[in-house]
């Protein structure tokens, strides 16, 4: 037991460089497995939060761009959402990886888009935008005509109509939808130190300590059962939060109205 | 030029394009019925048998599929090898595990030890298929689940109405009304099965992102006649514009599908086409 | 897990009964994606070193072999699990790897460890230096304390280096110098490093007997000097004296 608190005060915060330099080199005791598994899962949760929070804008702005009657701002919507709609994520990783590396040998600026912090954290952000864009276009499209009838009616137009009516309106129809996608995020937030950025220092996200233990044990059955019992965990919360949030965006809605969990026929990733 | 892009190792790179539309197009159907079964259960009255349901459906989608394909494929594997070993060598006198070896008896080996290469491979390509089933079974599950519910309760209260039985109501009733509810979500699960292929790798399946980085890496003179420099941007812009150009057919086809479930609906776009007729 | 698309290599005309338990083919796991020991050639097959060796090996022992490749990753778990009956593919003897499987003698003497960089006056130990993830090179340089950057193949190492990403890669010296033959941007640097054991073939702990037909294999290679003959035909490592 004191060898776990030990263990957990030196390989907690492994992943992003603090506490015990040297990876644990035997024993490879359950109570290692779990911190730096979980250490890990630092990483996975940054990427995952911080491009879902950075895409929901860009993923309105898409969306609108998309529904827009300009034809330029339509396709360049529409072909920014089917470009990273339409390929895999492992590819886009790989040519995002190969670009930036070019770029910083022309210009400084770039030193940083390497590392999987900032590179990795764009591609997902741009995945996430444009995945999020067609479920918002989506839920757009589907707009009862009355609501919009309604906001004219009462005189508003423009920027306020769009921010008091649409909008909301929007969020509500896409929500399940856009828990789906997020739920997705978090898990495609596996593959950046997997196949797309290369781990500095020994600092990686939790599959990288996962197969780390499964390479020094020789057996997959612990670390990836751990692994994915946290991503359980993580995919519960999601859903938590995201409901919450949900509710509240249908809390003005008649009680026996309010769809608890109802399935809505609408772009799930 | 048109030798090396006929050499034995390219062939491989072609085939395994065929290997990736074979396995989708098996998965498919499958992961579909998984769905189906998933679905059934998590709505079963029978409470075990909808805890079970809905456990499969909750647990399969809270993991990655990286972190799935990685200790799955090999439990699979020695799961169906123990069960044979049971069934064909009861009397068997080792155990199964000895120290960190997996031993059954050979008659149990699947496939059999002396087995051509061509059931290796196959063998191994069907337990992608069935590991790939299950993950997007789950998610299948989870739509199919959700359509549902979403047919209109109006329509199972006529069904009752005319003296239906539960059973009855859920096969003419429930289940050729749901595919239009389940259609957008279905179809969007095939999206993501198609951007899933390139994982095949981990499951031992030689797929196209295998031969990529074998063919695009940099080749000295003294291993192959055809040396050149890191081409793996060529091979995979090659697996980036297949991709996009499946994921385009995907759509339009999908969206046939869609216009046509959609004629006589009691949906929206439904209302539409109608409107649009009249 | 099984692959697709080996060669088969019907040798031995003997169809091995040689062995009690059934081994009537023995099937060869290797990774074929480490040049000069393993890798794929034109025609797609498996070919190297290992590959000459181990028909060889499989000759003398009066075995039918057959070659499938598997990833690196999964490697011991998948020989572990019986999908294959041996590894052949530049695994370095050490003794992590020895508590779960058993290797025959090694077929090769320790190979040294080197550094490629872009210009010979580059301190590894001052720098960036790139391995390939879960290899003994990684840990090496992470128990060193130097900056440690890991990649998912070789090929991603040496792609780093020419891109300023990482100062030195650090592989086995053969690997290096096959990859570094005609072209002139990296060059070798003097440093070297000796780490793990020579390499052997690894063989499940339970499987004795096929482990003693390729030991007297080997050693019979060894006492006629065809094995010397084939380690200096492809540069992999030093003879045994």
């Amino acid at each position: 037991m004191e060898d776990c608190i030990q263990t957990i005060s030196d390989y907690a915060f492994r992943s992003i460089g603090f506490g015990e330099r040297i990876l644990p080199r035997e024993g490879f005791t359950l109570c290692q497995q779990f911190t730096l598994i979980g250490s890990g899962m630092i990483w996975n949760v940054y990427f995952g939060v911080v491009a879902l929070v950075t895409g929901f804008f860009l993923a309105t702005a898409v969306a609108v761009g998309k529904a827009s009657d300009n034809r330029i701002i339509h396709k360049l919507s529409a072909w920014f959402i089917f470009l990273f709609r339409g390929s895999p994520l492992f590819i886009q990783f790989f040519f995002a990886y190969f670009f930036f590396l070019s770029l910083k040998g022309q210009y400084a600026f770039f030193d940083p888009f390497t590392a999987a912090w900032l590179g990795a954290l764009i591609v997902l952000f741009l995945n996430t935008s444009a995945y999020t864009g067609e479920i918002f276009y989506g839920a757009l499209q589907s707009i009862p005509k009355g609501d919009i009838e309604a906001a004219d009616a009462y005189g508003l137009s423009g920027w306020p109509r769009f921010r008091r009516v649409i909008w909301p309106t929007m969020l509500r129809l896409a929500w399940p939808a856009y828990t789906n996608e997020g739920i997705f995020l978090f898990h495609s937030t596996t593959l950046v130190f997997f196949s797309g950025f290369p781990a500095w220092q020994q600092r990686g996200d939790a599959l990288y300590y996962a197969s780390f233990f499964a390479d020094k044990t020789f057996n997959p059955f612990v670390p990836y059962p751990i692994l994915a019992f946290y991503f359980i965990l993580l995919t519960l919360l999601i859903i938590t939060i995201m409901g919450r949030i949900g509710t509240r965006l249908n809390r003005h809605l008649p009680q026996d109205a309010k769809p608890k969990f109802r399935f809505r026929p609408q772009i799930i990733r | 030029m048109a030798c090396y892009l006929t050499t034995g190792k390219h062939m491989g790179f072609y085939v395994s394009f065929g290997t990736v539309l074979l396995l989708l197009a098996i998965t498919a159907p499958l992961a579909l019925s998984f769905g189906f079964g998933g679905a059934m259960a998590a709505r079963s009255p029978f409470a075990p048998l909808s805890w079970l349901g809905k456990t499969y459906i909750a647990i399969v989608r809270g993991v990655p599929d990286i972190a799935f394909f990685l200790f799955f494929v090999i439990a699979l594997d020695q799961g169906i090898e123990v069960l044979r070993h049971y069934a064909k060598c009861p009397d068997w006198p080792d155990t199964i595990r000895q120290g960190n070896d997996f031993i059954v008896c050979q008659q149990a080996k699947m496939p059999l030890g002396a087995a051509p290469q061509w059931v290796h491979e196959t063998y191994g390509f069907m337990i992608a298929v069935f590991t790939f089933a299950i993950v997007f079974g789950a998610f299948a599950a989870n739509v199919i689940f959700g359509a549902m519910r979403a047919v209109p309760k109006a329509q199972l209260e006529t069904a009752e109405a005319y003296g239906m039985t539960r059973r009855q109501t859920f096969w003419r009733i429930v289940v050729p009304q749901m595919w239009v509810y389940a259609l957008p979500g279905l179809g969007n699960l095939w999206m993501v099965l198609i951007k899933a292929t390139p994982l095949l790798f981990l499951l031992g399946v030689e797929d196209i992102v295998y031969w990529a980085r074998e063919l695009g890496g940099t080749k000295t003179p003294r291993f192959t006649d055809y040396p050149h420099g890191d081409w793996r941007m060529w091979y995979f812009l090659v697996l980036l514009v297949f991709y996009l150009g499946f994921t385009r057919v995907s759509e339009i086809v999908l969206d046939r599908i869609m216009r046509r479930l959609t004629k006589g609906q009691a949906t929206a776009a439904g209302e539409a086409q109608r409107k649009a007729a009249a | 897990m099984k692959n697709l698309i080996m060669t088969s290599a019907a040798l031995a005309l003997t169809a091995g009964m040689a062995l009690a338990d059934g081994h009537s083919v023995v099937r060869m796991g290797t990774e074929g994606a480490y040049a000069p020991w393993n890798f794929l050639n034109d025609a797609g097959e498996v070919d190297g070193f290992e590959r000459e060796l181990g028909d060889e090996l499989c000759a003398r022992a009066e075995l039918t072999c057959e070659w499938v490749t598997n990833e690196w990753d999964s490697i011991i778990p998948n020989l572990v699990s019986g999908n294959y009956d041996t590894i052949i593919a530049g695994m370095s003897i050490t003794d992590e790897r020895d508590e779960v499987i058993d290797f025959t003698q090694e077929y090769t003497p320790a190979d040294p460890t080197s550094f490629a960089a872009l210009s010979t006056d580059v301190d590894p130990a001052a720098g960036v230096v790139a391995a390939q993830t879960g290899t003994i090179q990684a840990a090496y340089i992470a128990d060193q304390g130097w900056t440690l950057v890991e990649f998912a193949t070789p090929e991603e190492t040496l792609a780093a280096v020419r891109a300023g990403e990482a100062d030195a890669v650090f592989a086995d010296d053969s690997f290096l110098a096959a990859a570094l033959e005609g072209q002139e941007e990296l060059v070798m640097l003097e440093q070297q490093v000796t780490l793990g054991g020579g390499v052997g073939m690894g063989i499940r702990e339970s499987d004795t007997e096929l482990k003693d037909a390729f030991n007297a294999a080997i050693t019979s290679m060894k006492e006629d000097g065809s094995l010397n003959a084939l380690i200096e035909k492809w540069e992999v490592a030093s003879t045994f004296e």
